[in-house]
């Protein structure tokens, strides 16, 4: 009993660095979020509720027009799936990680939003420090941080003033700083090239709407070529 | 809207986001050899996916209207440099949004 006290406490020691970051951008955009909700006309069990249940921050943005258009369910369904399409790529990442979780899993697999994925799929722990429940408490903390600015946002709305324009650009400098961790840590950088690349050449192409997709489909094509010829390179030898 | 149909709008959202979440797991679940190809993904995607990842958070920066997104790459720059410099995650985070900050802030 008192190992496993010993055991969650130091897996939350070491989750909570993690999500500092995430705490100040999550309570900032949750707040955002809340207050939004809040001058759209909705009372602040709607941003409370969405903000605990939906759990994708760019998604919950996108729902309060859907809110506020005509009521189309296949719509709304099919702009979820576009907008959320990446989780394919975070789910097949994780489906090794995750394994032998119990029954953490699930939750782990509802909480996967793009900042608990990154933390998850790309921290080193320490020795004796336990993997599950230290991405168990990461999901959780960042679940808790966005609950609270939604709600903050949505109860105080407009009463709000305090300037943090800018502050959103935490989740940017925090996706960098990965971004350059994975490169740093390995001497070969085709596939983080190629991520970095096909995404900036779909955006330039289809636009800040539509690119998520066709960046999607080109890396897949580029690591399957990679791969390829990755086999075609040891079979020659 | 109605009340129910809220709430059909909602379920609707979060159906969408578990499926997208689920999906993998449903598919190549924990008790089936997993497809070769699909393992193959598992190990290179995220390398390649946090690259998309930045790329998504500045995808409404425009370079040729506004501040030309010289705010971003500045910050973006400062980010890099703390981060080469120091190599402490956090130090490079704050560093970069702090810098950011003052930037459209005060200056554009």
């Amino acid at each position: 009993m008192k190992d496993k006290k010993q055991l969650l406490i130091r897996a939350l020691r070491c989750a909570f660095p993690h999500t500092l970051p995430i705490l100040a951008g999550f309570l900032f955009l949750g707040i955002t979020y809340g207050i939004y909700m809040n001058v759209s006309g909705f009372s602040f069990w709607y941003p409370c509720l969405m903000s605990l249940t939906i759990f994708a921050g760019s998604m919950e943005f996108v729902a309060v027009n859907l809110l506020q258009g005509a009521f189309n369910p296949l719509q709304a369904l099919a702009m979820t799936l576009m907008i959320n399409a990446r989780h394919l790529f975070y789910g097949i990442s994780m489906l090794d990680k995750y394994r032998g979780s119990g029954w953490k899993k699930f939750y782990l697999i509802f909480g996967m939003c793009d900042e608990s994925f990154s933390i998850n799929c790309t921290a080193e722990l320490p020795q004796g420090v336990d993997r599950g429940w230290f991405m168990f408490f990461v999901t959780l903390l960042n679940h808790f941080y966005w609950f609270l600015g939604a709600t903050l946002g949505g109860i105080f709305g407009s009463l709000i003033h305090f300037n943090t324009e800018g502050l959103e650009f935490v989740m940017t400098a925090m996706f960098v700083v990965i971004f350059m961790e994975q490169w740093l840590k390995k001497k070969e950088h085709k596939n983080e090239l190629a991520g970095l690349l096909l995404s900036l050449c779909c955006l330039l192409v289809f636009g800040a709407e539509s690119f998520m997709i066709p960046a999607m489909l080109a890396i897949l094509a580029a690591l399957t070529g990679l791969q390829e010829r990755l086999q075609k390179g040891e079979n020659s030898l | 809207m109605t009340w129910t149909q809220q709430l059909i709008t909602i379920g609707m959202v979060i159906f969408g986001t578990m499926l997208t979440r689920f999906l993998p797991f449903l598919l190549f679940p924990a008790g089936k050899p997993t497809p070769q190809y699909i393992r193959y993904l598992g190990t290179v995607l995220p390398s390649a996916v946090f690259g998309l990842l930045v790329v998504y958070c500045l995808k409404d920066v425009s370079l040729f209207s506004g501040s030309h997104a010289v705010p971003e790459l500045l910050s973006i720059a400062v980010v890099i440099g703390l981060h080469l410099w120091k190599r402490q995650m956090l130090l490079s985070i704050a560093g970069g949004t702090l810098c950011y900050m003052l930037l459209v802030q005060f200056i554009f």
